[in-house]
């Protein structure tokens, strides 16, 4: 099993290649990626840079290109798949249909990844990925059961990889406008959630206030720690009863799976956090290498099969709210 | 029903909500003959089965009987094989157009070269994404909920220079907005019921269940695993521009009661006349995304005009 991990910029890309990454993924500077933050992301002459420095020490570099193609913007985003054509990518990650059969036409020796944005969850969808844009390889959509994940598996040609630890997207990737009914901006229109522009906080007698767009979407006591706001972890009013509506502030981990993800023969194994910092890309991405390394020894051991828990400590200490949860890979959410 | 060819249609979406089937029932008599098209079919959540893949066939072949164009909507968002094997039903029809919702739907259709319509949820954001959904067999295609309509029409007219074929265009102008999709059940998850063991609780909210903002503000509305806008979309003074850029259709979607009153409001402003509708009441309505804003704000409802 292939281990991917994030890089926001050029250290942490290194760091990641450092501590034991198999495959490295990326985003350019602008609205072509579903993960654009102000001061984040490559510049073509940095990408270029990570790929020469991450293919010297035999480690690959996948490209995301994965917000939707907007009207007039063609030209742009186009450019990002030559770019990573041009610097040597060895796959780039897409979602957009006109994208795709462009780079299946243009670039035909150029891997083409489906997005998890795309969120396809069927070996029917991933088969007419695959017929007609020759995609090989899917990133599967926070969705699926663990059963799920190993039935589909099993029924697709098309290579999966599959999301291991860091935030969580309650949601269907690719399938939530929240951010736009908020602010105008979503990832599938300019790669953005929560902008950063339309995030306000106010101290006020009642709490800190966070508001979207103008929209109050949560309020904090003074020591309460508090994440960076989306919609879709606030807090709201249903029914008389205050909730997180949807989901309480919580990181993805699921070291515990591996051996099933393994034996299901899933490809990959992602890492989330282009956001994140080089010191925690390092770290994350070192740890996980040891439970993926260890993974045989442990799995022939006697009796079943559990993660090193200091190592599993150490990953929540990295997790939103400092709390994990095996999010939809267990019946609970399904 | 409207003269003349250019006339745009009116079409109501699919219903949205866990309804009994004797009030599906009703709802659907009570606009028979008073709009173009049905979109029949459960696009939310496969646990509802108050009409089963037959029902929905039936139903369709009835209202097409008497003269009514009918689509028959697929799943938004499909995991389980068994929700597989009901889209493949209803590719397998035989007769009734499909609307694909996402690209399991999409891969059936094409695989058995059906032309089909390709739902808000396919992700379809440029001309050359629309070209690519043509190829597969589209020949309509509900634009994503947030696009604006200056986007639009500039997607149109790439098309057109790429040499596709016209296309005919329904927008959704009327409801709450479908807005996201989940592996979750968040209406189950507050009455605090695992999805497998729900008890249909969303049978409980015909419209479903408000969230509210701390600061008092209605939000949004959780319908099962889909979440919609509370405020409800209303582009009646968008179908001027909307005629003028010769969309085919308007998307009304379905809520309970005053449907017929919505209807008749559409139909008055496809003919020309000057229309208000106040259902549900203007401070609950909004139309945001078609001006280029954020969803929830209303801009020419509020001015009559943008621009």
């Amino acid at each position: 099993m292939e281990l991917l991990c994030p890089a926001g910029n050029l250290t942490a890309l290194r760091a990641a290649v450092d501590n034991g990454a198999d495959t490295v993924y990326i985003g350019f500077r602008d609205v072509t990626n579903a993960r654009q933050f102000p001061g984040l992301n490559f510049t073509a002459e940095q990408a270029e840079r990570g790929v020469e420095y991450a293919h010297e020490r035999g480690v690959r570099v996948h490209v995301a290109v994965n917000s939707y193609v907007q009207a007039g913007g063609w030209a742009q985003w186009q450019q990002s798949i030559d770019q990573a054509a041009r610097i040597g990518a060895d796959a780039v990650i897409v979602a957009d249909l006109g994208l795709l059969a462009y780079t299946a036409e243009q670039w035909p020796q150029l891997g083409r990844h489906l997005s998890v944005q795309a969120s396809a969850t069927t070996p029917e969808a991933l088969d007419f990925y695959r017929r007609r844009y020759g995609v090989t390889r899917a990133v599967l959509p926070r969705v699926l059961s663990i059963q799920q994940v190993e039935a589909l598996a099993g029924e697709t040609d098309v290579e999966l990889e599959v999301f291991g630890f860091g935030s969580l997207c309650v949601m269907a990737e690719g399938r939530c406008l929240l951010s736009s009914y908020a602010t105008g901006e979503s990832p599938n229109t300019v790669g953005a959630c929560s902008p950063a522009w339309a995030v306000q906080w106010q101290e006020r007698p009642e709490g800190r206030e966070v508001r979207l767009g103008g929209l109050l979407i949560d309020r904090f006591a003074p020591e309460e720690p508090a994440g960076y706001p989306t919609i879709c972890k606030g807090r709201y009013e249903v029914e008389g009863e205050l909730e997180h509506a949807f989901e309480t502030p919580t990181s993805l981990e699921t070291a515990e799976l591996l051996p099933r993800l393994r034996r299901a023969g899933i490809h990959a194994v992602k890492i989330e956090g282009r956001q994140r910092s080089p010191a925690y890309v390092g770290k994350v991405t070192r740890i996980w290498r040891q439970l993926m390394d260890r993974l045989p020894a442990a799995e022939a051991a006697e009796g079943d099969y559990a993660p090193d828990p200091d190592q599993v400590s150490a990953l929540q200490a990295f997790s939103e709210g400092r709390t994990t949860t095996l999010g939809p890979y267990e019946r609970k959410w399904q | 029903m409207s003269e003349g060819a250019k006339a745009m249609k009116i079409a109501i979406g699919p219903i949205l909500y866990h309804w009994p089937a004797a009030e599906i029932r009703r709802f659907y008599d009570s606009l028979r003959g008073r709009v173009d098209t049905f979109y029949l079919g459960e696009t939310v959540c496969s646990r509802r089965r108050e009409m089963r893949a037959e029902d929905w066939i039936g139903l369709g072949r009835e209202l097409a009987e008497e003269g009514h164009e009918v689509v028959l909507s697929t799943l938004s968002l499909v995991v389980a094989r068994s929700e597989a094997a009901v889209v493949r039903r209803l590719c397998d029809n035989g007769e009734l157009r499909v609307e694909a919702n996402d690209y399991t739907a999409v891969s059936e259709l094409e695989a058995r070269g059906l032309p089909f319509v390709a739902g808000p949820t396919l992700n379809i954001y440029s001309g050359r994404a629309l070209r690519a959904i043509q190829r597969a067999g589209a020949v309509r295609w509900v634009p994503p909920i947030e696009m604006p309509g200056a986007s639009l029409r500039g997607v149109l007219a790439e098309l057109a220079e790429l040499g596709g074929d016209p296309m005919e265009t329904e927008v959704f102008a009327y409801g709450r907005q479908p807005l996201a999709f989940s592996a979750r059940c968040f209406t189950a998850r507050h009455y605090d019921r695992p999805k497998d063991d729900c008890g249909l609780v969303c049978a409980h909210h015909p419209e479903g269940m408000p969230v509210t903002t701390r600061a008092g503000e209605r939000f949004l509305a959780i319908n099962g695993i889909q979440t919609q806008s509370w405020c409800c979309a209303n582009l009646i003074p968008a179908i001027p521009q909307m005629q003028e850029m010769g969309l085919s259709a308007v998307r009304l979607s379905p809520r309970p009661g005053a449907m017929d009153e919505v209807v008749a409001a559409f139909r008055a402003a496809i003919d020309g006349a000057p229309v208000t509708l106040e259902e549900p009441p203007l401070e609950q309505q909004c139309d945001g995304y078609w001006w280029g804003d954020a969803g929830y704000k209303r801009k020419a409802l509020e001015t009559g005009t943008v621009e």
